[in-house]
């Protein structure tokens, strides 16, 4: 197989893995404020706890491996999109230690102060990949030496904040179901009602995102003539968001809970259909787009990486399976850590 | 100085990486003495080594949080500021990284979770080799980091290619670049740097209960076995170190030079400054001591052989070197003070009157704050001393920045990294403070503060149910007043 394509495709997986993994635990921070109560903040918490940090590492990977992949698409994404990573770099930090610091001190002010920079910071974190996926789609003004030489205001457009948008509907609701299976009693009563309304809000945030690509990014469908398989993919993700009202309507809560982790990939997959076999698109001039074939390092490299992958990932799989089954089962109370 | 986006961004990117730095040799020296402590308790059955294991790993989840938090600034740092940088060494500097995700990050958080988490829901068999998969991940991580930054320290099995009209290095070798010639012994040096830091830290918050009267066998274990592997782990660094040092003639003499104020080449053997002050513009040294024709005795083990001092080399390539020169000169001191401080408390430990002086004890607490400040200012030494290059002798530090960044967008992220960074490291030193004076939890019935070690022992092997305790914090009340 062209290892070019293969990366394409193994970033494709990574990505996807971070949104399934770390879209519920976002969702679960988004909506970290609709409880008021100290133990139930810390129950919601605890429910994300012990797998949060392996989650976020879907992302780090990602990064390491687009540097080393696709080192050109690397400097010139993460250039292009300064202040916004900015933003989102220090909104990981402020999540990441919202979590450890919170319940370490009873006083209220401090335990305010992290819950509200807990819930701010993962729906920024959503927004900020949303609206990053947004601009990669409709394109950047990168020039001929690969550089982007945009500013702020082509990052921001309404296109890109609803794609932002869509994307924390989308972890609220992945989150809220994510909660409904991890929780018990009363406030699994009240999350049953979580449900509805994010998915509400996810199903409109859908709609709405869908038309504003098909009408203000053509190019983004134009591979569906060339690799008619991806309408298997729509069809699919389509049954997938339908089946989700229906499990929960059913309550079986697991299934809705597979069905918009389907949701997520096939999303994934449809962003790498838009692009492919582009990872920046140039919308000065199509001859700089940067592509997977001049972006990317050396056959060696990659072949590197490749054997990398293929011994790494088979244990990461399985010891992350491991650590889902030991903190199976719903949160308890006594053992809350967080 | 807004509009020089090279000054700003070495700025920001010494800025992030030193605060990184704080939290990964901690944990990396922490996670090792962990898993000491849970091979005793396994070994022993004590159930003292099981409360030990259980408040480091505390004190480590602490500053592992911080180390992932800081840590992703510098994964994305290279692409937001130094896109020059990444272009041209993507291919192989992206794929340790990339190693580093799969093969350290990966092991660290995912067992992480049961290190934290899982001490009533796996055996302590299981538990155990979760902590030592988590101690291997943070040294994984380190193998991958310290390999990439020897490559751009020692550059080998690449080579340069025109690629769409702009240079970049290759990779023809992948062994070649991980046993490139520095990366063993400054990994070995980091290693130790680390393990330094750990060992200290126990032995600071340990001694500090002996002083206060607290925990005492929980002290007085937790300080032997720090000072035993501080002990080991100083002399580890010193060896490495001189290793590495002494391979600097020949691979990197600019940087030597630098770490030795060292501007004229003299006709005979070259000296050894013990301190001083670098008078950058006179090009000399001052206010120092220097032992004749050493440095010679140490490189080449000839006393009348030069040193190639600065003035051999073009001048446009000369590091910055006061910076250097000062950074070297206070880790090397600091490494001799780990070695001395450590070998007098190890004597009194073998004359057995260790936990009666003190006096020493009192400098055991302070002592921490030394291999903090020797694992930073290492590393100002290696990095600063390699300027003006980011690849020595391949790409300048002022060719690798990002070229379309603006100033004043690296001004005001500096500026909130400045901000979060100050408030982060409050809440660090708050949390912390909480955790150390609250101390280990032995059992929810009893005042270990009243009883004997012997009767510490007792109640703490008596406790029925050891499922019954959490780790919360709110649950525990500090159980004595001093």
């Amino acid at each position: 197989m062209d290892l070019h394509v293969l990366w394409f495709l193994l970033l494709g997986v990574l990505l996807a893995g971070y949104g399934i993994l770390d879209g519920f635990d976002l969702g679960v921070g988004i909506l970290h404020l609709c409880v008021k109560t100290d133990t139930e903040r810390r129950i919601l918490m605890n429910s994300i706890g012990p797998i949060w940090d392996g989650n976020e590492v879907w992302l780090v990977v990602f990064g390491g491996a687009l540097f080393g992949a696709f080192p050109s698409v690397y400097a010139a994404a993460l250039t292009g999109f300064y202040l916004p990573f900015m933003l989102l770099l220090v909104a990981l930090i402020f999540r990441g230690v919202s979590m450890e610091f919170r319940s370490k001190h009873k006083s209220p002010i401090w335990r305010n102060f992290w819950d509200i920079s807990f819930c701010i910071s993962s729906t920024l974190i959503a927004f900020t990949f949303g609206v990053a996926v947004g601009s990669t789609l409709s394109g950047l003004p990168i020039d001929a030496n690969m550089t982007f030489t945009g500013t702020l205001k082509d990052l921001i457009r309404p296109y890109h904040m609803m794609v932002g948008l869509f994307a924390v509907a989308t972890c609220a609701m992945h989150g809220s179901i994510y909660l409904y299976l991890k929780l018990e009693g009363d406030l699994q009563k009240r999350v049953h009602g979580w449900m509805w309304r994010t998915f509400g809000f996810f199903i409109a945030c859908y709609i709405l995102t869908t038309i504003m690509t098909l009408v203000l990014e053509p190019h983004a469908t134009q591979n569906f003539k060339h690799y008619p398989i991806s309408w298997v993919v729509v069809v699919l993700n389509i049954l997938a968001i339908a089946n989700i009202p229906r499990a929960i309507h059913l309550n079986r809560p697991l299934y809705a809970f597979i069905s918009s982790c389907c949701c997520i990939a096939a999303f994934t997959f449809l962003f790498g259909v838009a692009l492919f076999p582009n990872l920046l698109v140039s919308d000065l001039n199509h001859q700089w787009n940067l592509n997977i074939y001049n972006a990317s390092s050396s056959h060696l490299t990659l072949l590197v990486m490749t054997i990398m992958a293929g011994i790494g990932m088979p244990f990461v799989l399985t010891y992350t399976a491991v650590v889902y089954w030991v903190f199976r089962g719903k949160v308890k109370m006594e053992q809350l850590t967080y | 100085m807004f509009e020089d986006v090279v000054l700003l961004s070495r700025i920001q990117f010494a800025l992030t990486i030193m605060f990184h730095y704080l939290f990964p040799p901690l944990t990396i020296g922490l996670s090792l003495l962990m898993v000491i402590m849970e091979g005793l308790y396994l070994k022993t059955k004590n159930p003292i080594y099981e409360t030990m294991a259980r408040f480091w790993t505390k004190i480590f989840a602490v500053n592992f949080a911080m180390g992932v938090a800081t840590g992703i600034v510098m994964e994305f740092q290279f692409g937001t500021n130094w896109a020059g940088y990444s272009k041209f060494v993507g291919d192989i500097f992206g794929a340790a990284l990339a190693a580093e995700g799969i093969f350290a990050f990966f092991l660290e958080s995912g067992f992480l979770s049961i290190l934290v988490f899982g001490w009533d829901r796996v055996s302590p068999k299981v538990h155990f080799f979760s902590t030592l998969m988590v101690s291997m991940g943070s040294i994984f991580s380190a193998i991958w980091i310290v390999v990439a930054n020897s490559w751009q320290q020692t550059p080998a099995g690449y080579k340069l290619v025109q690629h769409l009209g702009m240079t970049r290095c290759e990779l023809t070798d992948f062994w070649a670049v991980v046993f490139n010639p520095s990366a063993m012994p400054r990994l070995i040096h980091t290693l130790s740097g680390a393990f330094v830091l750990g060992g200290f830290f126990v032995m600071s918050v340990a001694a500090y209960y002996l002083l206060k009267g607290r925990f005492e066998d929980f002290a007085k274990r937790s300080l032997t076995l720090g000072l035993i592997y501080a002990f080991c782990a100083s002399m580890m660094a010193g060896l490495a170190g001189d290793t590495s040092a002494r391979l600097l003639a020949t691979t990197q003499p600019t940087k030597l030079a630098a770490f030795e104020g060292h501007f004229k080449t003299e006709k005979t053997g070259t000296g050894l400054w013990l301190f001083g002050v670098v008078n950058d513009k006179a090009r000399r040294v001052e206010y120092g001591v220097q032992i004749p024709d050493m440095l010679s005795i140490l490189v080449y083990g000839n006393p009348s052989k030069p040193v190639a001092g600065l003035d051999q080399f073009p001048e446009e390539d000369w590091p910055p070197v006061p910076i250097p020169f000062a950074a070297f000169h206070i880790m090397v001191a600091l490494g001799g003070y780990f070695v001395g401080i450590t070998a007098l408390g190890l004597f009194f430990l073998w004359r057995k009157t260790l936990f009666q002086q003190r006096w020493l004890l009192w400098i055991f607490v302070f002592s921490v704050i030394g291999p903090f400040v020797a694992n930073e200012v290492g590393w100002v030494a290696a990095e600063v001393g390699r300027q003006p290059w980011v690849v020595y002798g391949l790409l300048r530090t002022k060719d690798a920045v990002s070229q379309s960044l603006p100033g004043q967008h690296v001004l005001a992220s500096i500026i909130a990294f400045s901000f979060v960074y100050v408030l982060l490291f409050m809440v660090w030193l708050s949390v912390l403070h909480s955790k150390i004076t609250h101390g280990p939890d032995f059992s929810t019935t009893a005042p270990p503060q009243t009883v004997d070690p012997k009767g510490l022992l007792e109640i703490a092997a008596e406790r029925a149910d050891p499922s019954g305790e959490s780790m919360t914090l709110a649950k525990h009340e500090p159980k004595e007043g001093n």
